[in-house]
């Protein structure tokens, strides 16, 4: 047990040191859901009329709709950049290390997610911080409820990194699938449009997104913003967690996975 | 005598090519055994087997007593790995390089410092501490990932093709530490190369070729009358 917390702790002081070494990684992950939320929401206030819903009990502006969609985009992000580290550690062989040590192969990579989402959950606090100078602001409670669903959000994107990670061989491909996993994630999902507004354009649409778990992470994160629980979206996010978790551990098994032909 | 490594029956194939066909030898206490083969002979996926990066198709490992298939987490506790590819994070420090290390066989605090100190000296890195890896040269880097894994006091130490992009003073220099290692620590060492000069007439000698064990016994014994380059020139069809 011991041994297990003190991996566990090694493991997500490396990530932070390396994280904090990459200036230019924080730096994109801060700025790019800020320009969103700056630019992009303020061109579409005018243009997209939101109606109440839950858990909205009034009218919103846009900038307040989007942000729950931005924290998701910063953790889906992270996710994916934890996920092509570890492609990177297993060209460069550190993963080798990590894969030889004698502490469970499932712990070791549960380690793993929990860094990286540990690391995501600063960053999304940081965007906060800074969307709240600007006057966007949501109550101390709403700030401190959304840290469970942050934690389950950041699992189930790190999890679908690890998965995507295990089925890479090498470098170069990963942005093909950065493109085909991120866009359309984020994209098809309730983090720019409620999907009722998705309905309008298209029922097949709205059905993908609904169907997308990053519509359900968003949501939670919603819901959670205002001390709720959307409990059919934390029934996904844990569904899809599950999922991808199962996924990664069997691509990482030494007798099964897809890591058994090119460790 | 005490067997350290047990390696019984290992065949692996990828996909309908055999890399490893019936693989077996043992090894005792304090043997420095070195692993010969040209390149393609199966070399690094024995050891990828050995390090449990994957299981084999069929056949039996034990390490100091416990197997790696039934338990592994006793077995890779017992072995310590220097890669042929080197694992070491060229931005952290020496000493971040080896608590990581330390942390990942679930040690920490004091004993964990006291095991690095200890390690450091051994390989006479001791005050190359506090230095970032990448300031390291070659020879520096790979006596540190010799370091690295002593630190948790392994009975065997696997090393492949640790001299691989080295000068040769530097290789000499490992080469002997590591001999040193296994006759004064009693430490089990499978020393895996494609260089006869690394290989010492009193070595226990594995040599593979093509998936296959073509000789087994010590050096001199293996290299008869004539020089051990030609015959493993001779065994591995090099000479023709």
């Amino acid at each position: 047990m011991k041994a297990a917390l003190v991996c566990l702790v090694a493991i997500v002081h490396r990530e932070a040191l390396r994280f904090v070494s990459q200036r230019g990684r924080f730096l994109a992950a801060i700025v790019r859901p800020l320009v969103w939320l700056i630019v992009f929401a303020a061109g579409f206030r005018a243009a997209l009329g939101l109606s109440i819903q839950p858990p909205y009990q009034t009218y919103i502006t846009y900038e307040i709709y989007i942000v729950p969609g931005l924290c998701g985009m910063i953790q889906l992000f992270s996710g994916m950049q934890s996920s092509l580290s570890l492609v990177y550690d297993r060209e460069m062989g550190s993963m080798r290390l990590l894969l030889t040590s004698p502490i469970p192969r499932w712990w070791l990579l549960f380690c793993k997610l929990f860094a990286s989402t540990t690391i995501s959950i600063f960053q999304v606090y940081t965007f906060l911080a800074i969307a709240a100078v600007t006057g966007i602001t949501f109550s101390p409670a709403g700030y401190l409820a959304i840290l469970p669903a942050l934690i389950l959000n950041g699992l189930m994107l790190g999890a679908l990194g690890l998965l995507l990670s295990s089925t890479i061989n090498q470098l170069e491909n990963f942005a093909g699938v950065m493109n085909f996993v991120i866009f359309p994630m984020f994209f098809l999902s309730t983090a720019l449009y409620p999907l009722w507004k998705m309905a309008e354009a298209s029922t097949i649409l709205r059905d993908i997104c609904a169907f997308n778990p990053f519509s359900h992470g968003v949501e939670l994160i919603r819901f959670a913003l205002y001390g709720q629980v959307d409990w059919m979206a934390l029934l996904w996010v844990l569904l899809a967690f599950a999922i991808f978790l199962f996924g990664s551990l069997w691509g990482y098994d030494p007798s099964r996975g897809i890591v058994r032909r090119k460790a | 005598m005490t067997t350290r490594l047990s390696v019984q029956g290992i065949t692996h194939r990828y996909g309908k090519k055999t890399a490893l066909n019936d693989i077996s030898f043992s090894l005792q206490k304090g043997t420095f055994c070195a692993l010969l083969g040209p390149n393609g002979a199966g070399k690094s996926t024995l050891f990828s087997i050995l390090t449990r990066l994957f299981v084999p198709d069929t056949g039996e490992i034990e390490v100091d007593g416990h197997s790696l298939s039934r338990k592994p987490g006793e077995a890779l506790a017992r072995i310590g790995v220097v890669f042929q590819q080197p694992t070491l994070d060229l931005d952290l420090t020496v000493v971040r390089n080896l608590k990581y290390f330390a942390a990942l066989h679930g040690l920490a605090g004091k004993e964990a410092d006291r095991r690095i100190a200890a390690s450091l000296d051994r390989v006479q890195m001791a005050e190359r501490a506090g230095e970032k890896v990448r300031a390291l040269n070659g020879g520096h880097r790979r006596r540190m990932e010799i370091a690295r894994a002593l630190i948790h006091g392994p009975a065997v130490l696997l090393l492949d093709e640790p001299t691989v992009g080295l000068d040769a003073a530097t290789r000499r220099s490992i080469t002997d530490h590591v001999h040193d290692l296994a006759n004064e620590q009693d430490l089990t060492v499978l020393w895996a190369t494609h260089l006869v000069d690394e290989v010492r007439d009193n070595d226990h000698l594995v040599v593979l070729h093509r998936g296959e064990i073509c000789a087994e016994g010590s050096a001199a014994g293996i290299a008869g009358q004539s020089s051990l380059h030609e015959s493993f020139l001779e065994l591995t069809g090099g000479s023709q």
